[in-house]
């Protein structure tokens, strides 16, 4: 049976948390005895691209809005969701095949890209919110531990 | 992320400890570019005590690399670990950037 827990944040739409809660995240899942790879390489680059995408991108770099990040993590996978409090954009817009020839030498269009490469599965959708909250978009990381 | 940057021969070499990303990246570039100003042609980034790469710190790479060829120049990268490597291998950025196993190895080469 899996063993696990829940992790919640709530960050101003500044980058230089990122690095904090990231870091409490890869602790959790080397706790959990996670692999190597998995703490140095898979969780720690996709969850930075979530967040900065949401405070970037997501919330305008604006910081009167938050962003949540929401970690389950277990024995047998991390499911994160990334909500920001923005009016939504379209990732897939900006960004292309990183590795594409004609890409190689830009500077940015790899933050999706990475996500998709280093999860399982990564889902995007609009939360509409409620009476207490707001709503704003969602990213769902998900990655296996086998 | 902190970094230290010493002149060996003629090669500057900037070493990187902790996360490159998005809340501090412009902080190794604008470094970079200083030592460029001064005269700065052959420039190695030593990855030994660098933990993770977001998509932010490669593109300040890909952007580095762009300015210092412009200037006649060249960066070069070393030390990768097995993470890093495989980082750089998914985006294919090991095809654009000459990597070293050792700073040795990398000092012998340019």
């Amino acid at each position: 049976m899996a063993v696990g827990e829940s992790l919640d944040f709530r960050i101003p739409s500044d980058v230089q948390y990122i690095e904090g809660i990231v870091g409490q995240v890869v602790a959790r899942c080397t706790a959990l005895a996670w692999s190597r790879r998995h703490v140095a390489l898979n969780v720690p680059v996709a969850l930075t691209e979530a967040l900065s995408n949401a405070i970037l991108r997501g919330n305008g770099d604006d910081v009167r809005r938050s962003v949540m990040l929401r970690v389950r993590i277990d024995d047998v996978q991390l499911v994160a969701e990334v909500r920001d409090e923005g009016q939504g954009f379209d990732l897939e817009a900006c960004t292309e095949d990183a590795t594409l020839p004609e890409n190689l030498h830009r500077e940015d269009g790899r933050g999706l890209f990475l996500m998709e490469k280093l999860m399982d599965r990564v889902e995007r959708f609009r939360d509409g919110g409620d009476g207490d909250s707001a709503g704003g978009n969602v990213v769902r990381l998900v990655l296996h531990r086998a | 992320m902190s970094f230290t940057v010493a002149r060996l021969g003629d090669v500057t070499v900037v070493e990187v400890e902790g996360q490159l990303i998005v809340g501090n990246r412009q902080e190794l570039k604008q470094r970079v570019l200083d030592e460029v100003d001064k005269g700065a042609r052959k420039v190695l980034i030593d990855f030994e005590r660098t933990g993770y790469i977001d998509s932010s710190g490669l593109g300040v790479l890909v952007s580095l690399a762009k300015r210092i060829r412009d200037a006649g120049g060249e960066l070069r990268l070393a030390n990768l670990h097995d993470e890093l490597q495989t980082l750089f291998e998914l985006t294919k950025l090991d095809t654009l950037f000459q990597i070293s196993t050792t700073r040795a190895h990398a000092l012998e080469s340019f």
